[in-house]
Parts: structure tokens; C-alpha cells; sequence
């Protein structure tokens, strides 16, 4: 009596569906009337060589944008992975310069690969702080974040009391040479930072799809208390996500300053702001439980081929401001059209 | 759809002119239909009131009424007239007002801004407070309550909130005033006070649309009777006509089988509850109160009792929900009650929650992954999920609980009421548990859908041993597959039945006909 199938019913007519998949697909069909557009406007915009470097530019957006996707599909939101980028590279350019204990009286240079599990930990502990006070105490996620969005921010300006750590080359003496090879390095042509991207992605769009955490998320962000008496640890979920976008962020905040080969203070400013926007244009619901990675991927790449893109054509960067606001807000009109209609 | 009743309310015309009605009015929600083609008649200056079960399509057919919610079909007639409103200000412009079975009040305001929201007092130097107070405290007087007008609304107790409600319905002048349960919460004093006002607005020409649980209070004050049953109208009659019995009879209806207890073997006690005490959220005394049951293997046990009796509050506190401040929930005498809700489910013991849209059902996911959502652990290989045996337990849910859907793909919003409270009960029951409880399993679902779930519920008891403690608040599922009826009243068990009970029996013990 019950029939079972996982393909779904046919529809109606053509034309219907014809605007149902340009509805599904916007993130994809905007990435490609964007790539048209500029390959028509500017002969060096369509070539291999400029789409690696736009996504080597994209790559720092996208991991933040990873984790953001993981926070938004839990129904929160997190402010400060901008912050979090920034004090990541400092933390790191301060490893790099070397670690100066006095009671010994030695100065500690750790290996790089040290500095990038160091950094790491770092940015899962700050996105502990945020899921903490966020699951345990209630505090809401936009105001919890916020307020490590300064945190973390003041703590990056304090260390470097407000100076830029250059020179992130390491020594070959000192056995701590490589930091830029995350920055400058390519396998088989592709920016190593274009592959961390693809690996991340890669793994977290498994962990979404296919794991017992992942049906959590998609659970506890669409209806927390039904996941809840489900069995679902509602609050473990809640801690993780901000724990993986921490990570996500310093990643993001290792790959930009080894690309720079230095690590400002103030690197990551206002980024939290594209990493949403990103995870927006790629169709995921702010109320949670629907997203994913595929279109998180590709709301990042037309906000940094869009921006690339403009700056090619020498439009002057006020006016990317306005494009890129425009396509958020149409984004968000778009998703209301998708999701606005299918509840009750 | 145009259904034409046999039953038309004609010889209403004699005892009074009437002023509001409707005609054929039908109401859906998606595959659900709340109300199939109902004439309703409201007469000048007389009290009608609406009986029916949960769901048989009262709140429904009120907030129509009051510009609420806009019928699919059917028409309304304001004296003779055809009108729609556009939401209820503009059924209140025409002098019709509701007062919510839930409160409508801002709890942040005090009583003065309550009575006057949307409505101020307004001059050219703002707001005239001064005579809003004033128009409370005459209000408040006329109820025969001592509140405060400047005392905020959070700071009362339930009662007098409903008093409030009232008081702003009265403030509004109307000549059509519809009250949804306005007596859930008010002590008998209150009651006494408050149709001591109906009768006086009646007098002055006020029609009333009364609805309530409380049957024999509901005849004290009303004039004409309609009841409603699965979103149709069953009955009408004046007062002279009716009794309690006649009520009953309609409301419940007679002749559909909601089938019979299973003849399982009753084993070992599974779920023991001891002493159980649950405080009331507000912090004053206690929902549940010192409560012992238990409910043995292969055993339904039914728990009736009116809203706000405790069930709720009882079954969430013995699947993990909600803390107890004592006693205790065992296991087959293992003590569970330090155990998180994921722990509980793991041993066995699960709850199927009353509200299926807010406690029940992940929107945003598909059949399958609802059905699946209690279960993953028994197809993860490893790391990941193991397609092939996800497709297997939903494919094995689906047939067990007889979902009607085009299959584990389909989004849960298609599903019927009915077929998405059977998805709900196939989570649970795919965890392969050992006691089941069920918060009104049957609310909102039509008749036909109740049947079909309480037959699962009576197979799975047989079949599996299954420990099943369901709740209701309609008499007539008392008496189908239960092997035992408790009634619950205000946190306390005051009776036990068998199946053998009557309706008037298992009503009586509930504090349902006669309000203390």
C-alpha cells in the first residue's frame, strides 16, 4: 500500500519546471551569466590563470563561509569568524617570530607545521567560548558573537599593539622555513589555498550528507525541540558548530597570512559579513535546516568572481559596494520565493 | 465544496432574531479539512454554545466568525447581509470580538494598556490615560475583582488575566462577543461573577458565542446548543430541549468502532512511576502531584483528564523533558530519572509529544529523514550512514504505521494530520522501545485516522509487549483500547476504571460536569 520511491513524482508541464530549476539552481546560473558578462567586457577575465587566482582569493571567503553554513544550518549565526581569521594570523606571526621564555632563557622557534595545530586550537577554543555561552548559557548567538568579535579582535591588536608581524619566511637555521608555502605554493597549477578550500569543503559536504552529526544539524536546526525529544544532544550539535567554524576560521586566517606573508592586526575586517552573505546566495535559510555546502561554494565564488571581476573592468570599488549589497538582498528575495511558499 | 446539512437550525427563528450566521462555511488546511460546510446561527441578545470534542472544528469556526481566519468556502451573513472581513480589526470595526482560550495580552504592560491596546484613548495632547483609568476601574468593579489598573499583567494570576481578556472585550462595546473557553482558569466565584455579566450584557442586547469543556456549566447559562463533530455540525436544539446527556451523545457520536482492548499477555510492571511531583512553571505548587502508576508489558492504559489536569506535564517529566522535584520513573525497576531524553530513548522508554507541528516534526526534512531521525545509530557503519539500511527502516516504518505518502522522499508538509501523526509515532516505534507514551495521540486527526492509529497501537501492544500509556481529553477513546482508565484531576489521580467503565462515570471523576 505504500509506495516507495526516492525519485521524485514527475510534475506538470515543462514551462513550470523550467522556472522551478532557474529558482533551485540561481547560485549556479548567476556564477555563469557573471562569467559570461566579464569574459564579454574584458579579454584577460575568461583564462585559466585568472580564475586560479580569483579563487585563491575566494578561498578565504569559502572557509569562513564553510563554517558560517555549519552555524546557520543550526539556526545561529556567527559574528565573529572576521575576528577570529585576524587573531588566528597573528597568533601565528607570533609563534613564527619566535616564543621567548625567560625562565629558561631560550627562545622557542616551533616547526611550522607546530604553528598551524597551535593556530588551529586556537580557533577551535575560541568557537568553545561562543558555543558554550551560546548552548549553556542561553546567551543569544548574535550577541555572543558580537562580543568576540571585539574580544577577539582587541586580544590580535593588543599583541601586535597594533603593528604588522612581516616577515612570516622563517629561517632555515631555525628549522621553521615553509609558512608561505600555504600561500604561494601550487600542485599541478592550483594555489595550495584553492586546495585546502576543496578539501574542506570536500569533507564537511560528506559530514552534512552522510553522517549521524550531519542529520543532527539538519534536525535541530529545522526544528530543535522535535530533535530534541527525537534524542538528538541538541546542545553537543550546538557547541560543535561553533567549535568547526572557530577551525574554519583560523584555516582561513593560516591560508591569508601566508599568502600576504604577514599577519596585520586588523586582517579579516568585516569578513564575517561576505562569509554570510555567501552561505545567503547559496540559498541556505537563516532559520536554519536548509543549506549546503554546493551552494555555500558557490555564493562564495560569485561574490569574489562578481568583485574580481569588477575591479578587472576598473569599476571603481564604491560601486562593488553596491553590487555586492544588491545581490545579497536579491538573494534573500529569491530564497523568501523558494521557502516563503512551501510552509504552511 | 458544498455540503448541504440535513440539519438546519430553522426552528431557531422563533426564539430569537438572528443576528450573524453562517452558511455552508468549509474551512482546509492543506489535505486537512477543519470544517466541512457548517451553518451556524448566533440570535440577539441569547447565549449560544458550541459543543465538540478537540479539534471537531469549534476554534476554527470561532475565528471565522471573528475575521480571523478567512473560510475556503461558504458564506457569513451580518444581519442578513453578506459580509468578509479582513482580519479580525475589521470584524471588530463591525462589532464582533473574540476572547482567545489563549491569552492574548501583552504580560510586559500593565492592565490599563492591556484593555486600551490598538484602541487608545487619544487626544491632541496624546494618550488620556486619566480616563482610561478610569474606564478600567469601572470595568474591574463591574467584574468584581480587585486589580489594579497600573498593575502589570505578569503579575497576576491566570485567572485574573482572563478576567483582564474579558474586560477588554467588554471595553470594546460589542454586539457580538465570542468567548473560547473564557472559564479554563477562573475559580467557581469568578465563573458565578462572570455570567453574572453575560446575563446582564444579553439583557442589554449583547449576543454570546459561548464555548466550553465544562458541560454543566455551559447549560447554566445558554440558550440554544449546537454541537460539532469532525468539522461538521451533528446537532442543534434550544435549552428546553437538551440535557447533559444529549450532549454527550452528540459530541462523542456512536457507532464508529475505535476498536477494543487487545488480548496481549500482561507481564511484568515496565514503567513505574512513584510519587512523581512536578512544580508548576509559574513556581507556585505543583502540576503533577504525588503520582503513582504503572503500566505492566503488552498493557494500554488510557489517562483522561481536562486541560491543565497534569498529563502533559507527567509524560514529558517521565520521558526527560522536564525535571521532577520528587519521586521517581523506573524502568523495569531500573531508576531512569537522571537519564537525558537520549538516554531514555536508548533504554527504551519514548514519548510521542502533543504538539506534532512544535515537539513532533522537523519541517525542513523529508519523510524518510523524520521517520529515521530516533534511529541513525542502526544505520551508521562507522562513520557514515549507510544508505541501503536507512532506505530499509524507513521502507519497514512506512508499512508498519501505513503511511500514505509517494514515498520516503516526499517532504512532510504533503502528509495528511493523520499520516503525519502516524510518521511521529513510526520515529518512535522504530527505536524498537519497550514503553510508549502518547500525548493525545489523536488530537486534530480525523476520525478515521484515530482509528488507524489506536489499531497500531492495539497490535504493537500484542505483538511486541509494548507497555502503552496514552493520553486523552475525549471520553469516547477512553473506552476503545485501553485496559485501564485513569483519570487525572488538577495533578492527582482521583479514579481508576476498567474498560468496562461508563462515559458518565469516567467524566464525573475528571471534575469535567460539575465545577467545584
Amino acid at each position: 500500500m505504500a509506495d516507495i520511491t526516492n525519485s521524485k513524482p514527475a510534475g506538470g508541464g515543462m514551462g513550470l519546471n523550467i522556472g522551478k530549476i532557474l529558482l533551485e539552481g540561481r547560485a549556479f546560473f548567476a556564477l555563469v551569466a557573471i562569467i559570461v558578462v566579464f569574459s564579454i567586457l574584458s579579454p584577460v577575465y575568461f583564462s585559466l590563470g585568472n580564475f586560479l587566482i580569483m579563487s585563491s582569493h575566494v578561498a578565504i571567503f569559502g572557509l569562513l563561509a564553510i563554517g558560517m553554513l555549519l552555524v546557520i544550518l543550526n539556526g545561529g549565526i556567527d559574528l565573529s569568524v572576521g575576528s577570529t581569521l585576524g587573531l588566528s594570523g597573528v597568533v601565528a606571526g607570533f609563534l613564527m617570530q619566535g616564543v621567548e621564555i625567560p625562565a629558561a632563557g631560550v627562545v622557542l622557534y616551533p616547526p611550522v607545521w607546530a604553528v598551524v595545530v597551535l593556530t588551529v586550537l586556537l580557533g577551535a577554543f575560541v568557537g568553545l567560548i561562543n558555543g558554550v555561552l551560546i548552548a549553556i548559557f542561553n546567551v543569544p548567538a548574535f550577541v555572543a558573537t558580537l562580543g568576540m568579535l571585539y574580544v577577539a579582535r582587541g586580544v590580535a591588536l593588543l599583541m601586535t599593539n597594533g603593528l604588522t608581524y612581516n616577515n612570516l619566511g622563517g629561517d632555515a637555521a631555525l628549522g621553521n622555513t615553509g609558512f608561505d608555502w600555504l600561500g604561494f605554493n601550487r600542485i599541478a597549477g592550483v594555489p595550495i589555498g584553492v586546495i585546502v578550500l576543496a578539501l574542506v569543503a570536500l569533507a564537511v559536504g560528506l559530514v552534512l550528507a552522510r553522517s549521524a552529526f550531519g542529520r543532527w544539524l539538519y534536525a535541530s536546526g529545522g526544528n530543535e525541540r522535535a530533535a530534541e525529544l527525537s534524542g538528538v544532544p541538541t546542545r553537543g550539535v550546538k557547541i560543535s558548530v561553533y567549535v568547526l567554524s572557530g577551525i574554519c576560521a583560523a584555516i582561513a586566517g593560516l591560508v591569508l597570512s601566508s599568502q600576504l606573508t604577514s599577519a596585520g592586526p586588523t586582517a579579516g575586517t568585516t569578513y564575517e559579513l561576505t562569509a554570510i552573505a555567501a552561505v545567503v546566495i547559496g540559498g541556505a535559510a537563516l532559520t536554519g535546516g536548509r543549506g549546503n555546502v554546493l551552494g555555500t561554494m558557490l555564493g562564495a565564488f560569485v561574490i569574489g568572481f562578481l568583485s574580481d571581476g569588477l575591479v578587472i573592468i576598473g569599476v571603481s570599488a564604491y560601486w562593488q559596494t553596491v553590487f555586492t549589497g544588491a545581490v545579497i538582498v536579491l538573494a534573500v528575495l529569491l530564497n523568501s520565493l523558494q521557502y516563503g511558499r512551501s510552509g504552511r | 465544496m458544498t455540503v448541504q446539512q440535513s440539519i438546519r437550525p430553522e426552528a431557531a427563528q422563533a426564539t430569537g432574531e438572528v443576528v450573524m450566521s453562517a452558511r455552508h462555511v468549509a474551512k482546509h488546511y492543506g489535505a486537512v479539512k477543519a470544517l466541512k460546510g457548517v451553518n451556524f446561527d448566533i440570535h440577539r441578545g441569547q447565549v449560544t454554545t458550541l459543543f465538540g470534542e478537540n479539534g471537531a472544528g469549534k476554534s476554527t469556526l470561532m475565528k471565522i466568525l471573528s475575521g480571523i481566519v478567512t473560510p475556503t468556502s461558504g458564506q457569513i451573513l451580518l444581519d442578513g447581509e453578506p459580509v468578509s472581513f479582513h482580519g479580525a480589526n475589521d470584524a471588530l470595526a463591525q462589532g464582533i470580538s473574540i476572547i482567545h482560550q489563549e491569552l492574548a495580552l501583552a504580560p510586559n504592560l500593565n492592565v490599563r494598556d492591556n484593555i486600551f491596546m490598538g484602541r487608545e484613548i487619544r487626544t491632541p495632547r496624546g494618550v488620556d490615560f486619566a480616563e482610561e483609568e478610569r474606564v478600567t476601574r469601572a470595568l474591574m468593579e463591574e467584574l468584581e475583582e480587585e486589580i489594579d489598573p497600573l498593575t502589570p499583567v505578569e503579575e497576576l494570576r491566570l485567572g485574573q488575566q482572563q478576567i483582564v481578556e474579558i474586560a477588554r472585550a467588554l471595553q470594546a462595546r460589542s454586539r457580538i462577543l465570542i468567548m473560547d473557553e473564557p472559564t479554563s482558569a477562573l475559580s467557581a466565584s469568578e465563573v458565578e461573577v462572570l455570567f453574572k455579566v453575560i446575563n446582564d450584557l444579553t439583557a442589554k442586547g449583547v449576543s454570546i458565542v459561548y464555548i466550553s469543556h465544562h458541560l454543566e456549566e455551559a447549560l447554566e447559562v445558554t440558550d440554544h446548543a449546537v454541537v460539532l463533530r469532525d468539522g461538521e455540525m451533528t446537532a442543534y436544539a434550544p435549552r428546553a430541549e437538551i440535557d447533559l446527556e444529549w450532549i454527550v451523545r452528540n459530541m462523542v457520536g456512536e457507532g464508529f468502532d475505535l476498536g477494543s482492548p487487545p488480548a496481549s499477555r500482561t507481564g511484568e510492571p515496565a514503567l513505574i512511576i512513584e510519587d512523581l511531583c512536578v512544580p508548576d512553571p509559574s513556581g507556585h505548587g505543583l502540576v503533577v502531584d504525588h503520582m503513582n502508576l504503572s503500566v505492566r508489558c503488552g498493557e494500554i492504559v488510557c489517562i483522561y483528564g481536562l486541560m491543565g489536569a497534569g498529563r502533559t506535564e507527567m509524560m514529558e517529566c517521565a520521558a526527560g523533558r522536564i525535571r521532577a522535584r520528587e519521586g521517581a520513573v523506573k524502568l523495569h525497576g531500573c531508576d531512569v530519572s537522571h537519564l537525558s531524553i537520549a538516554e531514555r530513548i536508548d533504554a527504551g522508554l519514548v514519548l510521542v509529544p502533543e504538539d506534532r507541528q512544535r515537539d513532533g516534526l522537523v519541517q525542513t526534512m523529508t519523510v524518510g529523514q523524520n521517520l529515521s531521525l530516533s534511529s541513525i545509530a542502526a544505520f551508521t557503519r562507522g562513520l557514515f550512514t549507510s544508505r541501503k539500511a536507512e532506505r530499509k527502516v524507513v521502507e519497514d516504518s512506512i508499512r508498519e504505521v501505513t503511511v500514505k505518502t509517494d514515498g520516503g522522499g516526499a517532504m512532510i508538509g504533503s502528509l495528511s494530520g493523520g499520516n503525519q501523526q502516524k510518521v511521529v509515532i513510526g520515529k518512535m516505534l522504530a527505536t524498537r522501545p519497550e514503553v510508549i507514551l502518547l500525548d493525545e495521540p489523536s488530537r486534530g486527526i480525523d476520525v478515521g485516522a484515530k482509528a488507524e492509529v489506536f489499531k497500531l497501537l492495539a497490535r504493537t501492544a500484542e505483538e511486541r509487549g509494548l507497555a502503552v500509556l496514552y493520553s486523552t481529553s475525549e471520553v469516547g477513546e477512553c473506552l476503545s483500547i485501553a485496559h485501564r482508565i485513569v483519570v487525572m484531576n488538577r495533578g492527582r489521580i482521583s479514579a481508576e476504571f476498567d474498560h468496562t467503565a461508563t462515559k458518565e462515570q469516567i467524566m464525573a471523576a475528571s471534575g469535567e460536569a460539575v465545577h467545584h
